[in-house]
């Protein structure tokens, strides 16, 4: 059985910053794209990441893997910090860290064979098994992850968004990680397709005891998959929650307002519901908002929320918020 | 309500190198005014070249045939300088992309004052006073500050309202939408899907919504036509195909859409994967990934078929479609 109140891996005070060119003499932009992140991942649990573009996601999920150094903070990786790791010793931990790309074909190098695409982890992580091992554990995964053996010879371009997304898990579990960072996984997908791949997630999640981090904008998506939901706006956390708790009863106005934005596959309650709008659209990362960010778009927000930066609180049940009102506004959707 | 736009018999071949290749077969509707008609299918399913084929922009070796009606003239097979006078007036299309619709040299206004000057006959003034009204009715603040910009400027977001203001200047009888809201975030959509609602009912515009977002159909369309391998196979007001869905690809779509409000344990996909329209299968398209398939749906093709007058569908079976009883 697995340990489920352990902490895998631990994000503490996570920044990150992209420096924008403004022409050849003129300082640089400061995009500011992650400010003060900390969470933390259980063994055997799904956080989903949710939130609108620009908003940080991917860009977290990359500081998470070290395929993007983070500016300031700590990654701790079963007690270990893995920011400072020199490349070798990081190359060890990646057999434990793995992820899945959104765009199945575009990360499969297309002149690689299904079965070398899958095999490469191997080689580079794992140097230690040998080509007959490599062969059976890339048959294994194949067949795992819903590929049939005589695939193993076929090119990328030969399948399906579907099929192409198979093959990238495939090979992110071959090097049989603990955790793997899904980023947007099915929405290159039809629907037909994407119930499959979210159904596979869920399967190879139980037998090979995953921890899986789901980063998608689909809410609906995210809510089926996660037992934890971690909502971003403008680079910054603004509530994380139990999957149910957010969607029953949330606690920040922006993730009300996702959620009563989302299309519900549903005639009658999509007609009976009021979309209430968000104002406008969210502000550039590079010049943001005073106080709250999310504030130029709320429909709650007062003076004061212009003043200050809403710290994020803890709740008593663990489930964190960043606004100031939380305690006096009922957000419960209908309400 | 009048019919706006009567489809019948519409086929859409594409010569390959030494093949040809079906990706519209027999498609017929009808549009009324004010209506909006949600066609709903997955990638290959024909959706989109159907309506590219009615607005004459079907690739080179694309050839359209049969009759799309708008009023009395057939915009199938009509030469493009003719097809120019209502494309853009009395029917209009938007895509996914607004950025790849829009010229990236010109400013918004002068792109969109352009259409009111060829259709209309208006004069540079009147129709830069026009497009900014629009503007400002699609929702867009600062609409004048907005009409001087360049697409680069503007979000997402805005630059899918330029779109539509553009598509609307002249009050078209039809617009159709290609996936108008699939690149834009939960609450932008929901925006522009509200905007899509007012605007269809204050203009009376008939809206074709091409979309596999079940959840998107559910909020707006009036009727819904659902595509598989290139022929319809289910068509029918919205709520009866979502609470009755007669077809098991309908069905199918319906459970494997996950809904933000329940969270079940898993989701029922549909097994396999859609055909190719080069190799589609013998018989009912769907048979391979059918659940309720029988021995005559491997070589007959199903037939669209009227079903206790609300509705059409393809299919042979007959009996109620719940899972269990195939299981």
């Amino acid at each position: 059985m697995l340990d489920r109140t352990e902490d895998l891996l631990k994000i503490e005070n996570l920044s990150k910053n992209f420096a924008i060119s403004a022409g050849l003499f003129a300082k640089p932009f400061q995009l500011r794209a992650l400010q003060d992140i900390s969470f933390t991942v259980k063994r055997g649990e799904t956080l989903g990441i949710v939130g609108e573009s620009g908003c940080g996601k991917s860009t977290l999920g990359r500081c998470i893997l070290q395929l993007l150094a983070p500016d300031e903070g700590r990654v701790l990786w079963l007690g270990q910090d893995i920011t400072k790791l020199p490349a070798e010793e990081m190359r060890q931990k990646r057999r434990d860290l793995q992820i899945i790309f959104q765009d199945p074909l575009a990360s499969l190098n297309p002149r690689m064979t299904v079965g070398e695409i899958i095999a490469d982890p191997l080689r580079t992580l794992m140097p230690e098994v040998d080509a007959k091992g490599r062969r059976e554990r890339v048959l294994r995964t194949m067949e795992a992850v819903g590929l049939l053996p005589e695939m193993i010879n076929r090119y990328p371009h030969e399948f399906s968004g579907g099929q192409a997304q198979r093959i990238g898990i495939a090979r992110a579990l071959i090097s049989e990680p603990k955790l793997i960072v899904c980023d947007e996984p099915v929405s290159a997908l039809d629907v037909s397709i994407q119930a499959q791949i979210l159904n596979l997630l869920s399967d190879l999640k139980d037998e090979f005891g995953l921890t899986l981090i789901f980063i998608s904008h689909n809410l609906s998506v995210v809510r089926h998959v996660s037992d934890r939901i971690l909502v971003l706006y403008l680079g910054r956390i603004v509530e994380l929650a139990d999957g149910d708790d957010l969607y029953e009863d949330p606690k920040h106005p922006y993730t009300r307002a996702l959620l009563t934005a989302v299309p519900i596959p549903d005639p009658k309650r999509a007609r009976q519901r009021t979309i209430e709008g968000l104002v406008g659209e969210i502000p550039s990362p590079i010049n943001q908002p005073s106080g709250c960010t999310f504030r130029t778009r709320c429909r709650y927000a007062e003076e004061r929320c212009a003043q200050v930066r809403p710290p994020l609180d803890t709740l008593s049940n663990g489930r964190r918020v960043a606004c100031i009102r939380w305690q006096e506004l009922d957000l419960k959707p209908g309400a | 309500m009048a019919d706006v736009l009567v489809v019948d018999d519409l086929d859409v071949t594409f010569a390959l190198h030494n093949s040809e290749v079906k990706a519209v077969s027999d498609l017929d509707f009808t549009l009324a005014e004010g209506e909006t008609l949600a066609v709903v299918g997955e990638s290959g399913s024909g959706k989109s070249q159907a309506f590219l084929s009615i607005m004459g922009l079907l690739a080179r070796n694309g050839k359209a045939s049969g009759r799309a009606m708008l009023g009395d003239v057939n915009l199938i097979g009509m030469a493009p300088d003719r097809l120019d006078s209502y494309r853009g007036k009395d029917i209009a299309m938007i895509f996914q992309d607004p950025m790849t619709s829009l010229n990236p040299t010109l400013k918004v206004k002068t792109q969109l004052a352009e259409v009111l000057v060829r259709h209309q006959g208006y004069t540079a003034e009147k129709a830069n006073r026009a497009v900014i009204e629009m503007l400002e009715r699609v929702g867009i603040p600062e609409p004048v500050k907005r009409a001087n910009a360049y697409p680069h400027e503007l979000s997402g977001g805005m630059r899918q309202r330029v779109m539509i203001a553009m598509a609307l200047l002249c009050k078209p009888k039809v617009l159709i939408a290609d996936e108008p809201t699939t690149a834009l975030d939960v609450t932008v959509q929901a925006q522009m899907l509200d905007l899509f609602k007012n605007l269809t009912h204050d203009f009376g515009t008939a809206l074709v919504l091409i979309t596999h977002d079940l959840g998107v159909v559910a909020g707006v369309a009036d009727r819904m036509m659902v595509m598989y391998g290139g022929r319809c196979i289910e068509k029918g007001p919205t709520d009866t195909l979502f609470y009755d869905p007669r077809h098991p690809y309908t069905l199918g779509l319906l459970h494997s859409t996950p809904h933000v409000a329940k969270r079940a344990k898993r989701l029922d996909p549909i097994q396999g994967l859609p055909p190719s329209l080069e190799h589609l299968p013998k018989g009912c398209a769907f048979h391979p990934r059918c659940a309720f398939r029988f021995e005559r749906c491997f070589e007959e093709r199903p037939p669209l078929l009227p079903v206790e007058d609300v509705r059409e569908k393809a299919c042979w079976y007959q009996g109620e479609l719940k899972y269990e009883e195939v299981a």
